[in-house]
C-alpha cells in the first residue's frame, strides 16, 4: 500500500485572488513540511485558476494541483467533495488543511467523514507531536472558554484553521515548483444542490477583517439608531464597526457584522468594545487584538477582564464625549 | 404537503453562564459543570428546532426531536416538545458517553435510518460544548443525502428546499431536493418560547428509548470506542489583561480622558 506523505492546503480564489487564509494556511503549512521533512503541496479548484499556481508556488508550496473545470466555476458541496475526493486518493497527503471558511466549514466534515478520517475544525495551532510525528490540532472549545489539543486517527489528519492563526511568508517569486494538473472527472448530475442566487450584504467603507480600527457593539447598545453613533467614532478612526451576536439577529446590523466564534475573526490595533459584556464566545473573534478598550456601566462585566484601558459609564453619555476628543486630538 | 422532519438535539453545560464559573478538572481533560447552573438545550439545536416549527406552521407535518447521551434530563431534553415537537427518541444509553462527532453522527444516521421517513433533517451549526461543527455534515455523509450548513432561512418550494446560507459577505440562496440535512446557524432569529400549553402537553409525553441494540448500530462504532478524534489536553488558556479603569466626575469627563490615555499610549 503507498503511504500516506506531505502538506497538502486547501487553496481559495477570492475575485481571481489567492485568499488571505490561503497565503496564511501556505505559511502554516510549510513549517509542518518541514517538520515532518516532506513536501508541501497545495490544491487549487475552480475554473480558469491555472494562473494562480505560480503564486501558490511563490508563498512556500513546493507542488500545486490544479483542478480546473467549469463546473467547478463556483463552490457546491457535492463537485467539491467528488474533486477533493479524487485528489486525496492520488495525492495521499499525511495532513490536509482547510481554511475555516463558508467553502471549509462545508467541505471538510463531509469530506473526512466520505474518506472515513479524522477532523479538527477552527484550529488555532498545528503542530508536529515530534516522537509519534502525528499532527496536533488545538482549538478552541466550550465557546472559546477552554482549548483542546487533538490527535486524529486515519489518513490523511485533516484541519480547518481559523483566519489569522497563521502567518503568510514573503512571497519569493523565484521559487520553483511543479504545476499538475488533475481532472476532475465529475459529471453535473452528481451536484444536488444549487446556489440560485448570491446576496452581498457588504457595507461601506473599511472591511472589518481588515480593518486597523474596530467599533464593536453589543446587546447594550439597544437597537440599530446606536450603531450610526458607532459609525461615526469608526469613520473618524478609519475603522470598522462590528457586533456581537444579539445586535446581528435581532437584526440591527448586518449578520457579516459579527464578532466572535461564529462571526468575523478580527485582529486590530485598536479594538474599541461598547456596551457588549465580553462573552468567550464573543472574544474568540476579537482577543487577537493589539488594544481592547472597553466601555460598560457594569465595572463586573468581563470584558473588563479582557481590555487593557476601560471606562464604567453609561454609553451614550460616554461615547460622544469619547468621539469629538478623538477627532479632536487627531485633528491636533 | 405535510413535511416529515427531525431536529437533533444535544444537551449542554449552559454557554451563558458566567466565564467566571468554568472551570476544568486537567487531570481528568473534563470540564466541571458549575454547580447552580443546568444544562441547556445547545442553543443552535434549539434554532434547528425554531427553523423546523416554521416550517410545520406553514405547511403542517411532523417533528421528532431527538437525542444521544446517557442520563439526559427530562425537563431539559424536552424543551423542543414543549416548543411543538411531536415526538421525542432518545438515544440512551452508557455506550453512547464519551463520542465524538464521527461515532456520534453515526449514531443518529443509525437512529434515522429507523426513522425511515423523514423529508428534512435539522441540526445547529455546531454544539454550545464542543464547537466541532461536524455532525451535521456527518449525518449527511452517512445517510447519502445532499446538506446545506449554516442556513439562516429555510423554507419549501415546490418540493425543494430552499435555503439561505450565511457567507462571509452576505448569503446564497441554495436549493436542495428532498431529503435533505440543514444545520442552522444563529442568525435565524430568536427561538420561539415555550407556552403553557406547549409545557403541559410535554409533561404528558414519554419519550422512546433507543438501545444501541435497537439502532442495530457496530458497538465499536459508537461513543469513546468510536472516536477516531483523541482529546489530549483541555486546559484555560491564560488571561494576560489587565484592565486600567479609567476614571472621571461623569461618564463624558471619563471617556475624554479615556481618548487622552490612548494618545499617551500613542495608540491614536
Amino acid at each position: 500500500m503507498a503511504e500516506y506523505k506531505g502538506v497538502l492546503v486547501c487553496g481559495e480564489a477570492v475575485e481571481g485572488k489567492l485568499a488571505a487564509i490561503s497565503l496564511e494556511l501556505l505559511g502554516g503549512g510549510r513549517k509542518l513540511a518541514s517538520e515532518l521533512g516532506e513536501e508541501l503541496a497545495a490544491v487549487l479548484i475552480g475554473s480558469e485558476i491555472k494562473g494562480l499556481a505560480q503564486e501558490t508556488i511563490a508563498h512556500g508550496a513546493d507542488k500545486v494541483y490544479v483542478v480546473d473545470d467549469s463546473l467547478l466555476k463556483d463552490y457546491q458541496s457535492d463537485s467539491y467533495l467528488a474533486a477533493m475526493e479524487k485528489v486525496i486518493n492520488q495525492v495521499m497527503p499525511k495532513i490536509l488543511i482547510l481554511g475555516q471558511t463558508s467553502m471549509g466549514r462545508d467541505l471538510a466534515p463531509r469530506l473526512a467523514f466520505r474518506l472515513k478520517t479524522g477532523l479538527a475544525m477552527d484550529c488555532i495551532e498545528l503542530s508536529i507531536e515530534p516522537q509519534t510525528k502525528l499532527l496536533l490540532q488545538t482549538r478552541p472549545v466550550y465557546g472559546g472558554n477552554a482549548r483542546a489539543i487533538f490527535q486524529t486517527s486515519g489518513q490523511p489528519q485533516i484541519a480547518t484553521v481559523r483566519p489569522k492563526a497563521m502567518s503568510a511568508l514573503e512571497p519569493d517569486s523565484s521559487r520553483q515548483g511543479e504545476v499538475v494538473a488533475i481532472e476532475a472527472g465529475i459529471d453535473a448530475s452528481i451536484m444536488r444542490t444549487k446556489v440560485v442566487d448570491k446576496v452581498k450584504e457588504e457595507v461601506a467603507g473599511v472591511k472589518l477583517e481588515d480593518a486597523e480600527v474596530v467599533v464593536c457593539g453589543g446587546r447594550g447598545i439597544g437597537g440599530p439608531e446606536g450603531f450610526q453613533d458607532l459609525e461615526e467614532l469608526a469613520k473618524c478612526l478609519k475603522g470598522a464597526i462590528g457586533a456581537t451576536r444579539p445586535p446581528c439577529d435581532n437584526g440591527w446590523v448586518p449578520s457579516g457584522l459579527q464578532v466572535g466564534l461564529t462571526g468575523k475573526i478580527v485582529t486590530p490595533e485598536l479594538y474599541i468594545a461598547v456596551a457588549l459584556s465580553g462573552s468567550s464566545q464573543h472574544m474568540a473573534g476579537c482577543s487577537g487584538a493589539k488594544n481592547i478598550i472597553a466601555i460598560n456601566k457594569d465595572p463586573e462585566a468581563n470584558i473588563f477582564k479582557e481590555a487593557r484601558l476601560g471606562m464604567v459609564g453609561d454609553w451614550k453619555q460616554a461615547l460622544p464625549a469619547f468621539t469629538d476628543k478623538v477627532k479632536e486630538l487627531l485633528a491636533g | 404537503m405535510p413535511v416529515n422532519m427531525i431536529v437533533c438535539v444535544k444537551q449542554v453545560p449552559d454557554p451563558e453562564a458566567p466565564p467566571a464559573s468554568f472551570k476544568i478538572d486537567p487531570a481528568g481533560n473534563k470540564v466541571i459543570p458549575p454547580a447552580n447552573t443546568p444544562p441547556v438545550v445547545s442553543p443552535f439545536d434549539e434554532q434547528a428546532a425554531e427553523a423546523a416549527l416554521r416550517i410545520k406552521d406553514k405547511h403542517g407535518g411532523k417533528i421528532v426531536s431527538l437525542s444521544l447521551g446517557n442520563k439526559l434530563l427530562r425537563d431539559v431534553i424536552k424543551k423542543p416538545l414543549s416548543m411543538g415537537a411531536d415526538e421525542l427518541i432518545l438515544l440512551e444509553d452508557e455506550a453512547f458517553e464519551e463520542g465524538d462527532s464521527w461515532s456520534t453522527a453515526y449514531a443518529l444516521a443509525m437512529a434515522i435510518k429507523k426513522i425511515a421517513t423523514f423529508d428534512l433533517v435539522f441540526c445547529g451549526r455546531q454544539a454550545a460544548d464542543w464547537d466541532a461543527g461536524q455532525v451535521g455534515s456527518g449525518i449527511a455523509e452517512f445517510l447519502g443525502i445532499p446538506s446545506v450548513t449554516v442556513a439562516k432561512n429555510v423554507e419549501l418550494l415546490d418540493g425543494k428546499v430552499r435555503v439561505e446560507r450565511v457567507v462571509a459577505d452576505g448569503y446564497e440562496v441554495v436549493e436542495a431536493p428532498l431529503p435533505c440535512l440543514i444545520t442552522v446557524s444563529n442568525e435565524l432569529g430568536t427561538p420561539r418560547y415555550a407556552t403553557l400549553k406547549g409545557i403541559m402537553a410535554a409533561a404528558k409525553k414519554q419519550p422512546t428509548v433507543w438501545k444501541p441494540q435497537d439502532i442495530g448500530v457496530d458497538p465499536s462504532q459508537i461513543g469513546g470506542q468510536g472516536r477516531n478524534t483523541k482529546l489530549l489536553r483541555l486546559f484555560q488558556p491564560v488571561r494576560e489583561a489587565k484592565c486600567e479603569i479609567i476614571e472621571g466626575d461623569t461618564p463624558a469627563e471619563a471617556a475624554v480622558n479615556l481618548a487622552l490615555k490612548l494618545r499617551e499610549f500613542k495608540v491614536l
